[in-house]
Protein backbone atom coordinates (compact mmCIF):
# COMPACT_ATOMS: atom_id res chain seq x y z
CA UNK A 1 0.00 0.00 0.00
CA UNK A 2 3.02 2.27 0.44
CA UNK A 3 3.49 2.34 -3.31
CA UNK A 4 -0.10 3.40 -3.80
CA UNK A 5 -0.94 6.87 -5.12
CA UNK A 6 -4.30 6.93 -3.36
CA UNK A 7 -5.18 10.30 -1.84
CA UNK A 8 -7.15 9.90 1.37
CA UNK A 9 -9.78 12.41 2.37
CA UNK A 10 -10.84 12.24 6.02
CA UNK A 11 -14.53 13.00 6.45
CA UNK A 12 -16.49 14.24 9.47
CA UNK A 13 -17.94 10.75 9.78
CA UNK A 14 -14.52 9.49 10.82
CA UNK A 15 -13.75 7.53 7.67
CA UNK A 16 -11.18 8.07 4.93
CA UNK A 17 -12.48 8.20 1.40
CA UNK A 18 -9.94 7.17 -1.20
CA UNK A 19 -9.39 9.22 -4.36
CA UNK A 20 -7.21 8.06 -7.23
CA UNK A 21 -5.23 10.98 -8.68
CA UNK A 22 -4.70 10.74 -12.43
CA UNK A 23 -1.16 10.79 -13.82
CA UNK A 24 0.33 12.86 -16.64
CA UNK A 25 -0.52 10.34 -19.39
CA UNK A 26 -4.26 10.25 -18.70
CA UNK A 27 -4.39 14.00 -18.27
CA UNK A 28 -2.40 14.68 -21.44
CA UNK A 29 -4.83 12.47 -23.37
CA UNK A 30 -7.79 14.35 -21.91
CA UNK A 31 -6.11 17.62 -22.87
CA UNK A 32 -5.57 16.36 -26.42
CA UNK A 33 -9.24 15.40 -26.77
CA UNK A 34 -10.23 18.86 -25.50
CA UNK A 35 -7.77 20.55 -27.84
CA UNK A 36 -9.08 18.72 -30.91
CA UNK A 37 -12.66 19.44 -29.89
CA UNK A 38 -11.82 23.11 -29.38
CA UNK A 39 -10.11 23.36 -32.74
CA UNK A 40 -13.01 21.58 -34.41
CA UNK A 41 -15.56 23.99 -32.93
CA UNK A 42 -13.42 26.99 -33.74
CA UNK A 43 -12.87 25.98 -37.35
CA UNK A 44 -16.60 25.29 -37.76
CA UNK A 45 -17.45 28.73 -36.38
CA UNK A 46 -14.76 30.31 -38.50
CA UNK A 47 -16.08 28.73 -41.69
CA UNK A 48 -19.78 29.36 -41.06
CA UNK A 49 -19.26 32.81 -39.56
CA UNK A 50 -16.96 33.67 -42.45
CA UNK A 51 -20.11 34.22 -44.49
CA UNK A 52 -20.98 37.11 -42.18
CA UNK A 53 -17.89 39.14 -43.01
CA UNK A 54 -16.47 41.26 -40.22
CA UNK A 55 -19.21 40.32 -37.82
CA UNK A 56 -18.28 36.69 -38.39
CA UNK A 57 -14.63 37.42 -37.69
CA UNK A 58 -15.69 39.14 -34.47
CA UNK A 59 -17.69 36.06 -33.53
CA UNK A 60 -14.67 33.85 -34.20
CA UNK A 61 -12.40 35.98 -32.02
CA UNK A 62 -14.89 35.97 -29.15
CA UNK A 63 -15.34 32.20 -29.45
CA UNK A 64 -11.58 31.72 -29.44
CA UNK A 65 -11.35 33.74 -26.23
CA UNK A 66 -14.16 31.89 -24.45
CA UNK A 67 -13.08 28.45 -25.63
CA UNK A 68 -9.54 29.07 -24.47
CA UNK A 69 -10.14 30.56 -21.03
CA UNK A 70 -13.66 30.31 -19.69
CA UNK A 71 -15.52 27.38 -21.22
CA UNK A 72 -13.21 24.74 -19.66
CA UNK A 73 -13.80 26.25 -16.21
CA UNK A 74 -17.53 26.42 -16.89
CA UNK A 75 -17.54 22.72 -17.86
CA UNK A 76 -15.71 21.76 -14.71
CA UNK A 77 -18.18 23.63 -12.50
CA UNK A 78 -21.33 22.51 -14.30
CA UNK A 79 -20.53 19.02 -15.53
CA UNK A 80 -19.40 17.24 -12.42
CA UNK A 81 -15.81 18.42 -12.63
CA UNK A 82 -15.13 17.29 -16.18
CA UNK A 83 -14.44 18.92 -19.52
CA UNK A 84 -15.45 16.69 -22.45
CA UNK A 85 -11.89 15.36 -22.65
CA UNK A 86 -11.81 14.51 -18.97
CA UNK A 87 -15.20 12.88 -19.23
CA UNK A 88 -13.97 10.74 -22.12
CA UNK A 89 -10.96 9.61 -20.08
CA UNK A 90 -13.03 9.04 -16.92
CA UNK A 91 -11.40 11.89 -15.01
CA UNK A 92 -12.83 14.65 -12.88
CA UNK A 93 -11.59 17.69 -11.00
CA UNK A 94 -12.33 17.90 -7.27
CA UNK A 95 -11.20 20.12 -4.43
CA UNK A 96 -8.47 18.64 -2.24
CA UNK A 97 -11.18 17.55 0.19
CA UNK A 98 -13.09 15.62 -2.47
CA UNK A 99 -15.95 18.12 -2.83
CA UNK A 100 -17.06 19.25 -6.31
CA UNK A 101 -14.97 22.04 -7.78
CA UNK A 102 -16.54 25.53 -7.80
CA UNK A 103 -15.92 28.76 -9.67
CA UNK A 104 -12.96 30.26 -7.78
CA UNK A 105 -10.90 27.07 -7.96
CA UNK A 106 -11.99 26.17 -11.49
CA UNK A 107 -11.13 29.62 -12.79
CA UNK A 108 -7.82 29.74 -10.92
CA UNK A 109 -6.63 26.43 -12.32
CA UNK A 110 -7.75 27.27 -15.84
CA UNK A 111 -6.19 30.74 -15.91
CA UNK A 112 -2.93 29.41 -14.51
CA UNK A 113 -2.65 27.03 -17.44
CA UNK A 114 -0.82 29.97 -19.01
CA UNK A 115 2.08 29.28 -16.63
CA UNK A 116 1.89 25.50 -16.76
CA UNK A 117 2.20 25.77 -20.53
CA UNK A 118 5.59 27.51 -20.30
CA UNK A 119 8.18 27.29 -21.75
CA UNK A 120 6.35 25.12 -24.28
CA UNK A 121 3.83 22.30 -24.34
CA UNK A 122 3.12 22.23 -20.59
CA UNK A 123 6.69 21.52 -19.56
CA UNK A 124 6.32 23.35 -16.23
CA UNK A 125 3.05 21.57 -15.61
CA UNK A 126 4.62 18.21 -16.38
CA UNK A 127 7.59 18.79 -14.07
CA UNK A 128 5.29 20.02 -11.31
CA UNK A 129 3.14 16.89 -11.72
CA UNK A 130 6.13 14.60 -11.48
CA UNK A 131 7.34 16.36 -8.32
CA UNK A 132 3.97 16.18 -6.63
CA UNK A 133 2.56 13.14 -4.87
CA UNK A 134 -0.92 13.82 -6.23
CA UNK A 135 0.17 14.74 -9.79
CA UNK A 136 -0.73 18.40 -9.35
CA UNK A 137 0.29 20.94 -11.92
CA UNK A 138 0.98 24.50 -10.78
CA UNK A 139 -2.62 25.57 -11.33
CA UNK A 140 -3.81 22.70 -9.15
CA UNK A 141 -1.47 23.73 -6.34
CA UNK A 142 -2.80 27.28 -6.40
CA UNK A 143 -6.45 26.29 -6.75
CA UNK A 144 -6.25 23.45 -4.23
CA UNK A 145 -7.67 20.93 -6.69
CA UNK A 146 -6.98 17.36 -7.74
CA UNK A 147 -7.69 15.53 -10.97
CA UNK A 148 -8.88 12.06 -10.05
CA UNK A 149 -10.29 9.01 -11.76
CA UNK A 150 -14.05 8.93 -11.50
CA UNK A 151 -14.69 6.07 -9.08
CA UNK A 152 -16.16 3.04 -10.81
CA UNK A 153 -19.28 1.73 -9.17
CA UNK A 154 -17.75 -1.69 -8.45
CA UNK A 155 -19.70 -4.89 -8.94
CA UNK A 156 -17.70 -5.82 -12.00
CA UNK A 157 -15.53 -8.47 -10.39
CA UNK A 158 -17.67 -10.79 -8.36
CA UNK A 159 -16.09 -13.88 -6.85
CA UNK A 160 -17.22 -16.77 -9.07
CA UNK A 161 -19.58 -18.98 -7.08
CA UNK A 162 -18.25 -22.41 -6.11
CA UNK A 163 -18.70 -24.95 -3.36
CA UNK A 164 -17.39 -23.46 -0.11
CA UNK A 165 -14.22 -25.11 1.11
CA UNK A 166 -12.83 -24.59 4.62
CA UNK A 167 -9.11 -23.71 4.58
CA UNK A 168 -6.74 -26.23 6.14
CA UNK A 169 -5.40 -23.69 8.62
CA UNK A 170 -6.47 -20.46 10.26
CA UNK A 171 -5.84 -17.39 8.10
CA UNK A 172 -4.94 -13.88 9.14
CA UNK A 173 -7.09 -10.99 7.90
CA UNK A 174 -4.46 -9.98 5.36
CA UNK A 175 -4.29 -13.53 4.04
CA UNK A 176 -8.06 -13.76 3.81
CA UNK A 177 -8.19 -10.51 1.92
CA UNK A 178 -5.47 -11.68 -0.47
CA UNK A 179 -7.43 -14.81 -1.30
CA UNK A 180 -10.70 -12.95 -1.89
CA UNK A 181 -8.78 -10.42 -3.94
CA UNK A 182 -7.35 -13.24 -6.05
CA UNK A 183 -10.75 -14.85 -6.50
CA UNK A 184 -12.28 -11.55 -7.62
CA UNK A 185 -9.55 -11.05 -10.19
CA UNK A 186 -9.40 -14.67 -11.35
CA UNK A 187 -11.98 -14.10 -14.08
CA UNK A 188 -9.86 -11.33 -15.56
CA UNK A 189 -6.68 -13.44 -15.60
CA UNK A 190 -5.71 -16.12 -18.10
CA UNK A 191 -6.19 -19.64 -16.77
CA UNK A 192 -2.43 -20.27 -16.76
CA UNK A 193 -1.64 -17.10 -14.86
CA UNK A 194 -4.43 -17.80 -12.35
CA UNK A 195 -3.09 -21.29 -11.76
CA UNK A 196 0.46 -20.00 -11.41
CA UNK A 197 -0.70 -17.57 -8.71
CA UNK A 198 -2.88 -20.14 -6.98
CA UNK A 199 0.00 -22.62 -6.71
CA UNK A 200 1.95 -20.12 -4.63
CA UNK A 201 -0.52 -20.64 -1.77
CA UNK A 202 0.80 -24.17 -1.24
CA UNK A 203 -0.33 -24.67 2.38
CA UNK A 204 -3.89 -24.13 1.15
CA UNK A 205 -3.96 -25.86 -2.23
CA UNK A 206 -1.68 -28.73 -1.16
CA UNK A 207 -0.67 -30.93 -4.04
CA UNK A 208 -3.33 -29.61 -6.43
CA UNK A 209 -1.84 -28.10 -9.57
CA UNK A 210 -3.15 -26.09 -12.49
CA UNK A 211 -6.89 -25.49 -12.75
CA UNK A 212 -7.48 -27.63 -9.67
CA UNK A 213 -5.40 -25.21 -7.56
CA UNK A 214 -7.40 -22.24 -8.86
CA UNK A 215 -10.65 -24.01 -8.06
CA UNK A 216 -9.54 -24.84 -4.52
CA UNK A 217 -8.60 -21.24 -3.85
CA UNK A 218 -11.90 -19.94 -5.27
CA UNK A 219 -13.68 -22.48 -3.06
CA UNK A 220 -11.82 -21.12 -0.03
CA UNK A 221 -12.74 -17.57 -1.09
CA UNK A 222 -16.39 -18.62 -1.17
CA UNK A 223 -16.01 -20.04 2.31
CA UNK A 224 -14.39 -16.80 3.54
CA UNK A 225 -17.24 -14.75 2.06
CA UNK A 226 -19.63 -16.92 4.02
CA UNK A 227 -21.38 -18.49 1.06
CA UNK A 228 -22.85 -21.92 1.70
CA UNK B 1 -19.82 -11.54 10.22
CA UNK B 2 -18.97 -13.03 6.87
CA UNK B 3 -19.04 -10.85 3.81
CA UNK B 4 -21.98 -12.55 2.09
CA UNK B 5 -24.17 -12.14 5.15
CA UNK B 6 -23.05 -8.52 5.54
CA UNK B 7 -23.89 -7.81 1.93
CA UNK B 8 -27.32 -9.39 1.98
CA UNK B 9 -28.11 -7.59 5.23
CA UNK B 10 -27.31 -4.11 3.93
CA UNK B 11 -27.66 -4.24 0.19
CA UNK B 12 -31.14 -2.73 0.29
CA UNK B 13 -29.81 0.36 2.09
CA UNK B 14 -27.02 0.73 -0.45
CA UNK B 15 -29.34 0.56 -3.41
CA UNK B 16 -31.74 3.00 -1.73
CA UNK B 17 -28.81 5.37 -1.26
CA UNK B 18 -27.72 4.88 -4.85
CA UNK B 19 -31.23 5.69 -6.07
CA UNK B 20 -31.12 8.96 -4.14
CA UNK B 21 -27.75 9.75 -5.74
CA UNK B 22 -29.05 9.08 -9.23
CA UNK B 23 -31.79 11.68 -8.75
CA UNK B 24 -31.43 15.25 -9.81
CA UNK B 25 -28.21 16.61 -8.22
CA UNK B 26 -30.16 18.88 -5.90
CA UNK B 27 -32.91 16.46 -5.01
CA UNK B 28 -31.12 14.05 -2.62
CA UNK B 29 -30.85 16.63 0.12
CA UNK B 30 -34.60 17.05 0.15
CA UNK B 31 -35.06 13.49 1.21
CA UNK B 32 -34.71 13.32 4.97
CA UNK B 33 -33.26 9.86 4.43
CA UNK B 34 -30.16 11.05 2.62
CA UNK B 35 -27.92 12.03 5.54
CA UNK B 36 -28.95 8.97 7.53
CA UNK B 37 -28.20 6.60 4.65
CA UNK B 38 -24.93 8.39 3.97
CA UNK B 39 -23.78 7.82 7.53
CA UNK B 40 -24.81 4.18 7.28
CA UNK B 41 -22.68 3.80 4.16
CA UNK B 42 -19.74 5.44 5.94
CA UNK B 43 -20.13 3.04 8.83
CA UNK B 44 -20.33 0.08 6.48
CA UNK B 45 -17.21 1.24 4.66
CA UNK B 46 -15.30 1.43 7.93
CA UNK B 47 -16.50 -2.04 8.91
CA UNK B 48 -15.72 -3.52 5.52
CA UNK B 49 -12.19 -2.15 5.65
CA UNK B 50 -11.61 -3.28 9.20
CA UNK B 51 -12.89 -6.78 8.50
CA UNK B 52 -10.84 -6.98 5.29
CA UNK B 53 -13.80 -7.78 3.09
CA UNK B 54 -13.08 -8.19 -0.60
CA UNK B 55 -11.63 -5.16 -2.40
CA UNK B 56 -14.56 -5.10 -4.77
CA UNK B 57 -17.01 -4.46 -1.95
CA UNK B 58 -14.70 -1.93 -0.32
CA UNK B 59 -14.30 -0.07 -3.61
CA UNK B 60 -18.05 -0.06 -4.14
CA UNK B 61 -18.69 1.36 -0.67
CA UNK B 62 -15.85 3.86 -1.15
CA UNK B 63 -17.42 5.07 -4.39
CA UNK B 64 -20.82 5.37 -2.73
CA UNK B 65 -19.37 7.28 0.23
CA UNK B 66 -17.44 9.58 -2.10
CA UNK B 67 -20.51 10.42 -4.14
CA UNK B 68 -22.51 11.00 -0.98
CA UNK B 69 -19.75 13.20 0.41
CA UNK B 70 -19.74 15.29 -2.77
CA UNK B 71 -23.48 15.82 -2.56
CA UNK B 72 -23.64 16.48 1.18
CA UNK B 73 -20.58 18.68 1.64
CA UNK B 74 -20.29 20.10 -1.85
CA UNK B 75 -23.76 21.61 -1.86
CA UNK B 76 -23.66 25.26 -2.77
CA UNK B 77 -25.08 27.66 -0.26
CA UNK B 78 -28.46 29.11 -1.03
CA UNK B 79 -27.28 32.72 -0.82
CA UNK B 80 -28.98 35.01 -3.25
CA UNK B 81 -27.55 37.97 -5.12
CA UNK B 82 -24.01 36.68 -5.09
CA UNK B 83 -23.19 38.88 -8.04
CA UNK B 84 -24.46 42.03 -6.34
CA UNK B 85 -22.73 41.05 -3.11
CA UNK B 86 -19.48 40.61 -5.00
CA UNK B 87 -19.51 43.94 -6.83
CA UNK B 88 -21.10 46.03 -4.09
CA UNK B 89 -18.96 44.71 -1.29
CA UNK B 90 -16.33 42.05 -1.80
CA UNK B 91 -14.44 43.51 -4.75
CA UNK B 92 -13.90 47.06 -3.44
CA UNK B 93 -13.09 45.66 -0.01
CA UNK B 94 -10.56 43.28 -1.50
CA UNK B 95 -8.92 46.11 -3.43
CA UNK B 96 -8.61 48.17 -0.25
CA UNK B 97 -7.27 45.23 1.74
CA UNK B 98 -4.64 44.59 -0.90
CA UNK B 99 -3.86 48.28 -1.32
CA UNK B 100 -0.05 47.92 -0.99
CA UNK B 101 0.01 45.39 -3.82
CA UNK B 102 -2.43 47.41 -5.92
CA UNK B 103 -0.25 50.48 -5.54
CA UNK B 104 2.89 48.49 -6.32
CA UNK B 105 1.27 47.14 -9.49
CA UNK B 106 0.14 50.66 -10.40
CA UNK B 107 3.67 51.95 -9.94
CA UNK B 108 5.11 49.12 -12.05
CA UNK B 109 2.73 50.04 -14.84
CA UNK B 110 2.40 53.83 -14.66
CA UNK B 111 6.08 54.38 -13.80
CA UNK B 112 7.50 53.10 -17.10
CA UNK B 113 4.49 54.60 -18.89
CA UNK B 114 5.15 58.14 -17.61
CA UNK B 115 8.91 57.80 -17.91
CA UNK B 116 8.83 56.82 -21.58
CA UNK B 117 6.04 59.23 -22.52
CA UNK B 118 7.98 62.13 -20.99
CA UNK B 119 11.38 61.02 -22.25
CA UNK B 120 10.08 60.91 -25.81
CA UNK B 121 9.24 64.62 -25.65
CA UNK B 122 12.94 65.40 -25.10
CA UNK B 123 14.48 62.57 -27.14
CA UNK B 124 12.00 61.69 -29.94
CA UNK B 125 14.40 59.33 -31.72
CA UNK B 126 14.35 56.99 -28.74
CA UNK B 127 11.00 55.65 -29.96
CA UNK B 128 12.86 53.57 -32.55
CA UNK B 129 14.08 51.33 -29.71
CA UNK B 130 10.54 50.67 -28.48
CA UNK B 131 8.29 50.36 -31.51
CA UNK B 132 8.95 48.94 -34.97
CA UNK B 133 8.60 51.13 -38.06
CA UNK B 134 5.54 49.13 -39.01
CA UNK B 135 3.89 49.89 -35.65
CA UNK B 136 4.79 53.55 -35.95
CA UNK B 137 3.21 53.77 -39.40
CA UNK B 138 0.09 52.05 -38.08
CA UNK B 139 -0.15 54.49 -35.17
CA UNK B 140 0.29 57.45 -37.49
CA UNK B 141 -2.47 56.25 -39.76
CA UNK B 142 -4.89 55.48 -36.92
CA UNK B 143 -4.50 58.77 -35.09
CA UNK B 144 -4.15 61.05 -38.07
CA UNK B 145 -6.34 64.09 -37.23
CA UNK B 146 -7.92 63.62 -40.66
CA UNK B 147 -9.18 60.13 -39.76
CA UNK B 148 -12.95 60.37 -39.09
CA UNK B 149 -12.78 57.40 -36.69
CA UNK B 150 -9.65 57.88 -34.62
CA UNK B 151 -8.07 54.70 -33.27
CA UNK B 152 -9.42 52.55 -36.10
CA UNK B 153 -8.02 51.54 -39.42
CA UNK B 154 -10.42 52.19 -42.30
CA UNK B 155 -11.16 48.47 -42.66
CA UNK B 156 -12.14 47.90 -39.03
CA UNK B 157 -15.68 47.70 -37.72
CA UNK B 158 -16.83 48.43 -34.16
CA UNK B 159 -17.98 44.90 -33.44
CA UNK B 160 -14.75 43.45 -34.75
CA UNK B 161 -12.75 45.84 -32.59
CA UNK B 162 -14.83 44.86 -29.57
CA UNK B 163 -14.08 41.18 -30.13
CA UNK B 164 -10.44 41.97 -30.70
CA UNK B 165 -10.18 43.99 -27.46
CA UNK B 166 -11.76 41.17 -25.47
CA UNK B 167 -9.59 38.52 -27.07
CA UNK B 168 -6.38 40.50 -26.76
CA UNK B 169 -6.70 42.66 -23.65
CA UNK B 170 -8.34 40.13 -21.35
CA UNK B 171 -5.72 37.63 -22.42
CA UNK B 172 -3.01 40.10 -21.40
CA UNK B 173 -4.75 40.53 -18.06
CA UNK B 174 -4.93 36.79 -17.48
CA UNK B 175 -1.29 36.35 -18.43
CA UNK B 176 -0.30 39.13 -16.06
CA UNK B 177 -2.10 37.27 -13.29
CA UNK B 178 -0.66 33.86 -14.20
CA UNK B 179 2.86 35.30 -14.32
CA UNK B 180 2.63 35.64 -10.55
CA UNK B 181 3.34 31.91 -10.30
CA UNK B 182 6.91 32.63 -11.44
CA UNK B 183 7.67 34.29 -8.09
CA UNK B 184 5.88 37.39 -9.40
CA UNK B 185 8.46 37.93 -12.12
CA UNK B 186 6.03 37.22 -14.95
CA UNK B 187 3.62 39.78 -13.55
CA UNK B 188 6.30 42.43 -13.23
CA UNK B 189 7.42 41.66 -16.78
CA UNK B 190 3.95 42.14 -18.27
CA UNK B 191 3.20 45.27 -16.23
CA UNK B 192 6.45 46.98 -17.21
CA UNK B 193 6.21 45.81 -20.81
CA UNK B 194 2.67 47.14 -21.21
CA UNK B 195 3.61 50.37 -19.50
CA UNK B 196 6.52 50.83 -21.91
CA UNK B 197 4.47 50.03 -25.02
CA UNK B 198 1.54 52.27 -24.18
CA UNK B 199 3.87 55.00 -22.95
CA UNK B 200 5.83 54.81 -26.19
CA UNK B 201 2.69 55.14 -28.31
CA UNK B 202 1.40 58.04 -26.19
CA UNK B 203 4.74 59.85 -26.17
CA UNK B 204 5.34 59.39 -29.85
CA UNK B 205 1.89 60.57 -30.97
CA UNK B 206 1.99 63.57 -28.66
CA UNK B 207 5.43 64.50 -29.93
CA UNK B 208 4.45 64.41 -33.60
CA UNK B 209 1.41 66.57 -32.85
CA UNK B 210 -1.32 63.91 -32.98
CA UNK B 211 -1.95 64.36 -29.25
CA UNK B 212 -5.58 65.46 -29.44
CA UNK B 213 -6.92 62.52 -31.48
CA UNK B 214 -4.91 60.08 -29.37
CA UNK B 215 -5.72 61.39 -25.91
CA UNK B 216 -9.37 61.97 -26.73
CA UNK B 217 -9.57 58.41 -28.09
CA UNK B 218 -8.07 56.77 -25.01
CA UNK B 219 -9.69 59.08 -22.43
CA UNK B 220 -12.98 57.17 -22.38
CA UNK B 221 -11.77 53.64 -21.80
CA UNK B 222 -8.57 54.47 -19.95
CA UNK B 223 -10.16 54.22 -16.51
CA UNK B 224 -11.60 50.69 -16.72
CA UNK B 225 -8.79 49.32 -18.88
CA UNK B 226 -5.79 50.58 -16.94
CA UNK B 227 -7.44 49.77 -13.62
CA UNK B 228 -8.06 46.27 -14.91
CA UNK B 229 -4.40 45.85 -15.83
CA UNK B 230 -3.38 47.09 -12.38
CA UNK B 231 -5.82 44.72 -10.64
CA UNK B 232 -4.57 41.74 -12.69
CA UNK B 233 -1.06 42.79 -11.71
CA UNK B 234 -2.00 43.03 -8.03
CA UNK B 235 -3.52 39.54 -8.22
CA UNK B 236 -0.34 38.17 -9.79
CA UNK B 237 1.83 39.92 -7.19
CA UNK B 238 -0.33 38.33 -4.47
CA UNK B 239 0.61 34.88 -5.77
CA UNK B 240 4.26 35.83 -6.08
CA UNK B 241 4.34 37.31 -2.57
CA UNK B 242 2.83 34.14 -1.13
CA UNK B 243 5.54 32.06 -2.80
CA UNK B 244 8.39 34.31 -1.70
CA UNK B 245 7.19 35.03 1.85
CA UNK B 246 4.69 32.35 2.90
CA UNK B 247 4.80 33.44 6.54
CA UNK B 248 3.79 30.73 8.96
CA UNK B 249 2.22 28.53 6.32
CA UNK B 250 3.86 26.05 4.02
CA UNK B 251 4.48 27.48 0.56
CA UNK B 252 1.71 25.39 -0.92
CA UNK B 253 -0.84 26.39 1.72
CA UNK B 254 0.15 30.04 1.40
CA UNK B 255 -0.22 29.83 -2.38
CA UNK B 256 -3.67 28.24 -2.17
CA UNK B 257 -4.85 30.86 0.32
CA UNK B 258 -3.41 33.68 -1.80
CA UNK B 259 -5.01 32.34 -4.98
CA UNK B 260 -8.41 32.28 -3.32
CA UNK B 261 -8.09 36.02 -2.69
CA UNK B 262 -6.30 36.88 -5.90
CA UNK B 263 -8.88 35.27 -8.15
CA UNK B 264 -11.46 37.74 -6.86
CA UNK B 265 -9.32 40.58 -8.12
CA UNK B 266 -9.19 38.75 -11.45
CA UNK B 267 -13.00 38.59 -11.57
CA UNK B 268 -13.01 42.35 -11.07
CA UNK B 269 -10.34 42.85 -13.71
CA UNK B 270 -12.25 40.73 -16.23
CA UNK B 271 -15.42 42.76 -15.65
CA UNK B 272 -13.50 46.02 -16.08
CA UNK B 273 -11.82 44.76 -19.25
CA UNK B 274 -15.24 43.97 -20.69
CA UNK B 275 -16.53 47.45 -19.88
CA UNK B 276 -13.36 48.91 -21.36
CA UNK B 277 -13.79 46.91 -24.56
CA UNK B 278 -17.33 48.23 -24.96
CA UNK B 279 -16.28 51.83 -24.46
CA UNK B 280 -13.21 51.44 -26.63
CA UNK B 281 -15.13 49.86 -29.50
CA UNK B 282 -18.31 51.91 -29.50
CA UNK B 283 -17.57 55.28 -27.86
CA UNK B 284 -13.89 56.09 -28.22
CA UNK B 285 -13.73 56.02 -32.07
CA UNK B 286 -16.78 58.28 -32.51
CA UNK B 287 -15.31 61.12 -34.53
CA UNK B 288 -17.86 63.91 -34.32
CA UNK B 289 -17.82 64.36 -30.53
CA UNK B 290 -15.54 67.25 -29.53
CA UNK B 291 -12.39 66.30 -27.66
CA UNK B 292 -13.44 68.33 -24.59
CA UNK B 293 -16.51 66.14 -24.11
CA UNK B 294 -14.43 63.00 -24.44
CA UNK B 295 -11.99 64.29 -21.85
CA UNK B 296 -14.89 65.10 -19.54
CA UNK B 297 -16.37 61.61 -19.97
CA UNK B 298 -12.97 60.05 -19.31
CA UNK B 299 -12.45 62.14 -16.21
CA UNK B 300 -15.87 61.29 -14.83
CA UNK B 301 -15.27 57.58 -15.45
CA UNK B 302 -11.96 57.83 -13.60
CA UNK B 303 -13.54 59.58 -10.62
CA UNK B 304 -16.50 57.21 -10.57
CA UNK B 305 -14.24 54.15 -10.67
CA UNK B 306 -11.85 55.44 -8.03
CA UNK B 307 -14.74 56.50 -5.80
CA UNK B 308 -16.28 53.04 -6.23
CA UNK B 309 -13.06 51.29 -5.25
CA UNK B 310 -12.37 53.67 -2.37
CA UNK B 311 -15.80 54.04 -0.81
CA UNK B 312 -18.29 51.30 -1.69
CA UNK B 313 -18.75 48.33 0.62
CA UNK B 314 -18.25 49.93 3.98
CA UNK B 315 -15.52 48.89 6.33
CA UNK B 316 -14.42 45.34 6.69
CA UNK B 317 -14.93 43.88 10.15
CA UNK B 318 -11.91 41.65 10.45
Amino acid sequence: MVLDTAHEVPTPEGIDIELRPAGPMARASAWLVDLLLRLGILITIWITAGLLGKFGLALTLLSAFFLEWLIPAWCEVRWNGATPGKKALGLMVVHDDGTPVRWPAALTRNLLRAVDFLPLLYLFGFVAMCLSRDFKRLGDHAAGTLVVFRPALGGSHDVPPAAALAPARALSLAEQRAIVDFAERSTALTADRAAELAEIAEPLVGTARGAAATERLIGIANYLLGRQ
Amino acid sequence: MKQAAFESLHVSEWSAFERLLENDPRAPLRGADFPRLYRRVCQHLALARDRAYGPDLVDRLNALALRGHRVLYGAEGMRRNQLAEFFLRRLPLMVREELPLVLTAALLFFGPFALVALALQRYPDFVAYLLSPHELADLQRMYDPANPHPGMRPADSNVLMFAFYIWNNVKIGFQTFAGGMLLGLGTIFYLVLNGLQIGAAAGYLTQIGYGVPFWSFVAGHSAPELTAIVLSGAAGLRLGAALIAPGRLTRRAALTAAARRAVQLVYGAAALFTIAAFVEAFWSPVGFVPAQIKYAVGASLWSALLAYLALVGGRHAR
